[in-house]
């Protein structure tokens, strides 16, 4: 960082302020009424529950949960999963959680529907599925039905063909149904339901007779996966129920309107930091406010999914609480780093002199203080995230004797501090510093008390 | 350069006996008073219905409690643009309710109630278990954090001390959390997961703090190798103090704003988080400056004075 010409300022700055408007607005346009997105702006910001309303619950089994497999557990998943989108709620987020046996459902409000009755979407959500084949494409003749007939299905490949299969095992009473199915409607289609929605249509080849079907036809492995998975969700031996766990509603109204004063305190907050920064440091305090903007545009950036490789990120009000941290922990760097180049300029160095070392002196200090959150991050997000994120499985060997989590939102704090951190560095350290360096080289700015130094040095 | 110096090693008497009334006080308060601690963290069940009009109370306590099965207490607030008022159910302990019983409690009331527009708000049941293990569970994460901490502040801070100036880091931690929970107590702010946010940023604050002197301290160390430590810390506190008091006005006027814009509009629910972070902001500052350094100091002199009792630190 020896030689820092005058474009650097402009380059940094142009960069840092585009990057922000761009992350705040995104790309879109309209065609007709449907919006095409092709960059997330900060409206795509999917919000929790606790800001816009929604649903959490979480699901246990009803009988004693010894007996109850992973594989049950990911059918019922399945089951959950498959009936939230008959509700037509698609944007939910559903975890299993295999060793505490229970199922975690977070679905949002639907802005549409205004007598949304969320209790009884839950209760609809935990009972237990009905699988049933029938003839034909209709649900009017039943052949076989739930767990009576049906032992249990897993995906396989058919050894010949090297085609995906989901392979069937039928019990006793099962069989002889399906013999008789099978051999009368040989050539025509069987549907499969799940309560009162088809999931499969398979044709009999042949008419089946010792009671283990296969059905052929599945695109992939992912697919005869998702299948088998839903024909054992049907014969599952219990109900699940939100009995003895938790269960949140919360109405859209506040929500909505929690979100607006939010972003006008964060407004009104944000300037007010400016104008004390400004007031304080002088061009610092400029440089510094303008890193300010380069660091939040940067977390909005990679909470709404921005980046194609961040997946986009549920926010909440701890969220926001690790924003404001995050936001305290950059202008702290800011005002450690002026106040070292005032010292410097005290010591009587030079205008590099002191921008040079101010930074170098600052470095250790951000650097401790920055590092320390990010420990407390990782520990938050591997605690209340869930059960299969990275941070997770390093402090599931801890971790494993408390059931998983339920609150989400502690996760999101933890993750906003993250990334806040990372673009402290980015910014606060290395953009700021640049900056600095280039607006420093203009004649009319290289008076030392603009730097908050002594006025006649 | 130095224009005042404030004693902070020789006044740590007097900043404990502060720290210490306060919490002690707060801790009377909340064996007094109780703690208003959220079902997330205790368990139990609490429905919010808004309505039109004028209802009953004691009816609805009544048919809450047959719907319910259980003893219920029943209170009514009505928002600032007083356009619509709010029924709050809350099942008295901390029993929990299945899906079913509340669809029935709906239904029931809007079957009582057809004029008045009955609808569930918010409605939170959690039970005891659950919420017992997400406290054990908070708890022992931000234990882990601040071990990690102690940890990694004993590694970088080597020279002056390492492990003892991590675990004076914590106590200061410790004090802050104490305070933000002690305002808590006194404005009879909920305990919930907001509270969680607050005490986590105020962690992430104060620790700063600490560390920023601390880098100090050791910065001064490795300039001026023999001077006494009660004197590199007294120096070490003093000179980082514009940095630490202006940082902490400015996030203070931050989260003051927020607060404040909140009550304005209206929006109770940013209370619980805005009050305590504002206080625990300050603590923080209050803590680094006046307590974790000096604290360190005592350390450093009761080992010098007891050398057997343990290792010697490093010098």
């Amino acid at each position: 960082m020896k030689r820092v010409g005058k474009p650097a300022f402009f380059i940094v700055a142009l960069l840092i302020l585009s990057l922000t408007c761009l992350a705040f607005m995104g790309v879109s346009n309209y065609y007709g009424d449907n919006r095409n997105v092709y960059v997330k702006g900060a409206q795509d910001i999917r919000w929790g529950i606790d800001i816009r309303g929604g649903v959490e619950a979480v699901f246990m089994p009803d009988i004693d949960i010894e007996s109850i497999t992973d594989e049950h557990m990911d059918a019922a998943k399945e089951i959950i999963e498959t009936r939230l989108v008959n509700q037509n709620i698609t944007d939910s987020e559903v975890y299993a959680d295999n060793k505490n046996k229970q199922i975690i459902v977070r679905f949002p409000w639907k802005s549409e529907e205004t007598d949304f009755d969320p209790a009884a979407a839950v209760q609809e959500l935990g009972e237990t599925a009905l699988l049933t084949f029938c003839e034909g494409t209709t649900q009017e003749t039943v052949i076989l039905q739930g767990a009576q007939d049906i032992e249990s299905a897993a995906p396989g490949v058919d050894p010949d063909t090297g085609a995906y299969v989901v392979q069937l095992k039928l019990t006793g009473e099962g069989k002889s149904k399906f013999a008789e199915a099978t051999t009368r409607l040989n050539k025509q289609i069987i549907s499969i339901w799940m309560d009162k929605q088809m999931i499969s249509q398979p044709t009999v080849n042949t008419p089946i007779t010792d009671g283990q079907a296969i059905i052929t036809g599945m695109a992939d492995a992912e697919e005869a996966k998702a299948l088998a998975n839903k024909i054992n969700a049907g014969s599952l031996p219990f109900a699940l129920t939100v009995d003895d766990s938790k269960m949140q509603v919360v109405s859209p109204t506040l929500g909505a309107e929690a979100l607006n004063v939010m972003l006008l305190a964060g407004c009104i907050a944000f300037g007010l930091i400016c104008i004390l920064m400004i007031a304080k440091y002088r061009l610092p305090g400029v440089i510094a406010c303008i890193g300010l903007v380069g660091q939040v545009g940067g977390m909005i950036a990679c909470i709404s999914g921005f980046f194609p490789q961040i997946p986009s990120f549920t926010m909440t009000i701890p969220g926001i609480a690790g924003i404001i941290l995050s936001i305290g922990m950059g202008v702290d760097a800011n005002v450690i780093t002026s106040e070292r180049i005032k010292e410097e300029f005290a010591k009587g160095k030079t205008i590099d002199g002191a921008i040079d070392s101010g930074y170098q002196t600052a470095f250790s200090a951000i650097l401790d203080g920055n590092i320390t959150n990010v420990l407390v991050a990782i520990v938050l997000m591997g605690a209340f995230g869930t059960p299969d994120n990275i941070f997770a499985k390093l402090l599931s060997p801890i971790m494993q004797f408390f059931s998983s989590s339920i609150t989400g939102a502690i996760y999101s704090f933890g993750f906003t501090l993250l990334i806040g951190v990372v673009f402290n560095f980015i910014m606060g350290v290395g953009a700021c510093r640049l900056m600095l360096k280039g607006i420093s080289k203009f004649k009319g700015l290289r008076k030392p008390s603009f730097y908050g130094g002594a006025k006649n040095a | 350069m130095r224009k005042t110096q404030i004693h902070f090693v020789e006044n740590l008497k007097k900043y404990l006996i502060v720290s210490i009334a306060l919490i002690v006080v707060g801790v009377v308060i909340a064996v007094i008073f109780g703690v208003n601690m959220d079902i997330n963290f205790k368990g139990g069940t609490r429905f919010t219905y808004t309505y039109s009009g004028e209802i009953n109370l004691d009816e609805v306590q009544s048919l809450a409690g047959e719907k319910l099965g259980k003893q219920v207490t029943v209170a009514e607030s009505t928002d600032i643009a007083g356009t619509s008022s709010k029924l709050i159910i809350t099942l008295v302990g901390d029993q929990s309710v299945t899906a079913e019983t509340q669809q029935a409690l709906t239904d029931g009331l809007a079957e009582a109630y057809p004029d008045n527009a009955v609808k569930l708000g918010d409605s939170n049941t959690v039970s005891p278990t659950i919420a017992r293990s997400f406290f054990a569970k908070s708890l022992f994460a931000v234990a882990l954090a601040g071990l990690l901490v102690v940890i990694y502040v004993g590694l970088r801070f080597r020279k002056i001390g390492g492990i003892s100036a991590g675990l004076m880091a914590l106590v200061a931690l410790v004090h802050d959390c104490l305070l933000a929970f002690v305002t808590c107590v006194i404005f009879r702010l909920q305990i919930d997961a907001n509270f969680m946010a607050v005490i986590l940023t105020i962690f992430g604050y104060s620790l700063n703090n600490t560390i920023v002197i601390y880098d100090r301290v050791r910065e001064n160390k490795r300039l001026h190798a023999n001077m006494k430590v009660a004197e590199l810390v007294n120096n070490s506190v003093n000179e980082t103090m514009g940095r630490s008091l202006f940082t902490t006005v400015t996030t203070f006027i931050a989260v003051v704003t927020v607060a404040i814009v909140a009550e304005v509009c209206g929006m109770t629910t940013l209370r619980s988080f805005a009050i305590p972070m504002a206080v625990g902001l300050v603590a923080g500052c209050y803590s680094s400056m006046c307590l974790s350094g000096p604290l360190w100091v005592r350390w450093i002199w009761h080992k010098e004075k007891h050398p057997k009792k343990k290792k010697t630190s490093k010098k």
